[in-house]
């Protein structure tokens, strides 16, 4: 299991964060991973606070429990800082991508002192406003996970992903153009402290 | 890599619903309202495109689900249901009628919590609570497990000397919701498989009239039931003779349960569905540090196995039974007492304990499995257990 990734996603329900754990499951396994895509269910409201999870790696993956020391905690919404421990469980050298137009330093003091991990930042919103037309944060946050991590090489996870893109906005180009460029922007702009 | 066949991804419940896809049956009955599982959500879709030729009939409950696929069946036609939790409750009255009919119903069941208090996670308390209600039970780990054994289920109903309904066993959220890998079998091998359904004995076969449902009274009600019960036993041979053809179009082997690492194993885990898979994997961590550790993970539960549970597990020093279901026994879960009774007449025992865990969906995580590992070891090093049924990872 020496590759395998594991993935924490925090957000707020309504952002897409169990789209985005299965959009990035399914376009990983198109590249030859072994992957688990999942989020825990709960109260299904929008605006309460949910995570999904990943799982991706090179061989099968047997472990069904959600993920508790991750390799990468996504944070769709940077609100959540400070009611959730996001970085909870962090593995040392892991990194925690955030959801905000704020500097990594800014996100890192947020966050407090210790940690032994990579604070990234990304104006995801910002990006999925200009390019998809409406704040959903979820795609472009894949975007920056990839120039974080790069356990799939970016192009071809993005043909990957312009086909899985496809399959779910049957007919709705601009949708899915949005969300290409969104992510291409989002692994230009991520920045990391 | 994943890539010596074709992988797709697929949430447990998409894969279930491929299956029958695949398996194309006469008549689909559902209620189409939580707690129905998305089984039927991704069915309703295929057939409102055309990909099978099914009747769907949406009912205003489970108990009525149930009864018209009893219906549908007993016409003789290949008819399906599927559910979850409180819904499995509603029909029980049905299953009843259903084995008692010797109607072959394949139904997928997603284990969910029974209410109260409300939850919608993953234990087992539906179908333990279904255990005597003259089904066949398998039980899976993964969304392929599923999968597979929901195309098995059909061939195991529909076998003459069987002729029982199956549920189709696997855990809520944790498999029905969660993407992961699996293969397909490819549709035509599927059909080929399953073949056309012919019942011997259907309400619409003028030739040979039937009544299904009359009053039988005590001159020969017990030998009806003697009948199921020998069929149940008939069903042990059947599902491993399907299973070898199985393996034929899939590449994939079944049998009565899944022995991981067991043959010099002193301390062992048995656990139904997802948990195994958890427990694989710190079955391989301990044993890459030297501990003889290893899984039993049961995949039929009715008819049980018990010979050939004790047969595996007679070289164990310490064997925990985890149960994801309370009893209310205060002697601990189903299969606690199944495995346990089974050493009965056994010559050599392993000291048996029970965890009942994962209640309304309590994530089970490698450190809680590796928890019960160790405890084992200190079972084992005294010689006794020390506590016969433990509520694992519960707040005191």
């Amino acid at each position: 299991m020496s590759n395998l990734v594991e993935i924490r996603w925090h957000a707020r329900g309504g952002q897409g964060a169990k789209t985005a754990s299965t959009l990035l499951a399914e376009s990983a396994l198109s590249a030859g991973k072994y992957v688990q895509g999942f989020p825990e269910y709960g109260p299904e409201r929008m605006g309460a606070p949910i995570l999904a999870f990943n799982r991706i790696g090179d061989e099968p993956i047997t472990i069904h429990s959600n993920v508790d020391s991750p390799d990468v905690v996504m944070v769709l919404d940077p609100s959540l800082i400070g009611p959730v421990n996001v970085a909870e469980g962090l593995k040392e050298g892991g990194v925690i991508v955030v959801n905000t137009d704020l500097d990594p330093e800014s996100v890192r003091e947020k966050l407090g002192a210790g940690g032994n991990y990579t604070v990234a930042t990304v104006d995801a919103s910002g990006i999925a406003v200009a390019t998809i037309g409406r704040d959903i944060p979820n795609t472009p946050m894949i975007g920056a996970l990839l120039k974080l991590r790069e356990f799939l090489p970016f192009e071809s996870f993005m043909e990957r992903m312009r086909i899985d893109l496809e399959r779910k906005f049957q007919g709705r180009k601009g949708v899915v153009e949005g969300n290409i460029n969104a992510m291409r922007r989002a692994y230009q702009e991520v920045k990391q402290a | 890599m994943a890539s010596e066949k074709k992988q797709v991804a697929m949430t447990g419940n998409e894969a279930v619903a491929n299956a029958i896809r695949q398996i194309n049956p006469d008549v689909m009955a559902a209620y189409p309202i939580t707690p129905q599982t998305d089984i039927v959500q991704f069915y309703s879709t295929f057939a409102a495109n055309g990909l099978v030729d099914t009747q769907m009939v949406t009912v205003e409950s489970e108990h009525s689900a149930m009864s018209a696929t009893v219906g549908a069946s007993a016409a003789g036609s290949r008819a399906m249901t599927a559910t979850s939790s409180q819904g499995l409750a509603l029909m029980h009255e049905i299953l009843h009628i259903a084995s008692g009919f010797r109607l072959p119903i394949a139904m997928p069941v997603v284990n969910r919590a029974v209410s109260a208090p409300i939850n919608i996670h993953c234990d087992h308390s539906d179908t333990m609570a279904a255990l005597t209600t003259g089904w066949i039970q398998l039980y899976g780990e993964s969304a392929q497990e599923a999968y597979d054994n929901m195309i098995q289920a059909v061939k195991i109903a529909e076998d003459p000397r069987v002729r029982l309904p199956v549920m189709v066993c696997y855990d809520g959220f944790i498999t029905s919701h969660a993407v992961e890998n699996l293969v397909l079998v490819p549709d035509d091998a599927v059909k080929a498989f399953v073949g056309e359904y012919k019942s011997e004995y259907g309400l619409f076969d003028f030739e040979k009239p039937i009544t299904f449902g009359p009053l039988v009274l005590p001159d020969y009600f017990s030998e009806l039931k003697a009948q199921q019960s020998d069929a149940m036993l008939a069903a042990k041979e059947v599902i491993l003779e399907v299973a070898e053809e199985y393996e034929k179009i899939s590449g994939r082997k079944y049998g009565y349960f899944e022995a991981y690492k067991l043959d010099d194993a002193e301390r062992v885990i048995v656990v139904l569905s997802s948990a195994a898979g958890t427990t694989k994997a710190v079955v391989d961590e301990l044993r890459a540090a030297g501990e003889k550790v290893g899984l039993l993970k049961p995949r039929v539960l009715r008819p049980f196995p018990a010979e050939e549970l004790v047969k595996a597990l007679s070289g164990a020093k310490v064997v925990a039974v985890m149960d994801r279901a309370e009893t209310f026994s205060t002697q601990g879960g189903q299969l606690f007492a199944e495995i346990r009774s089974a050493f009965y007449e056994a010559s050599k025992k392993p000291l048996i304990k029970n965890y009942i865990f994962g209640l309304g969906g309590r994530d089970t995580t490698t450190s809680d499995i590796r928890k019960v590992y160790e405890e084992l070891k200190k079972d084992q090093e005294r010689g006794s257990v020390d506590r016969k049924v433990t509520h694992l990872d519960v707040r005191v």
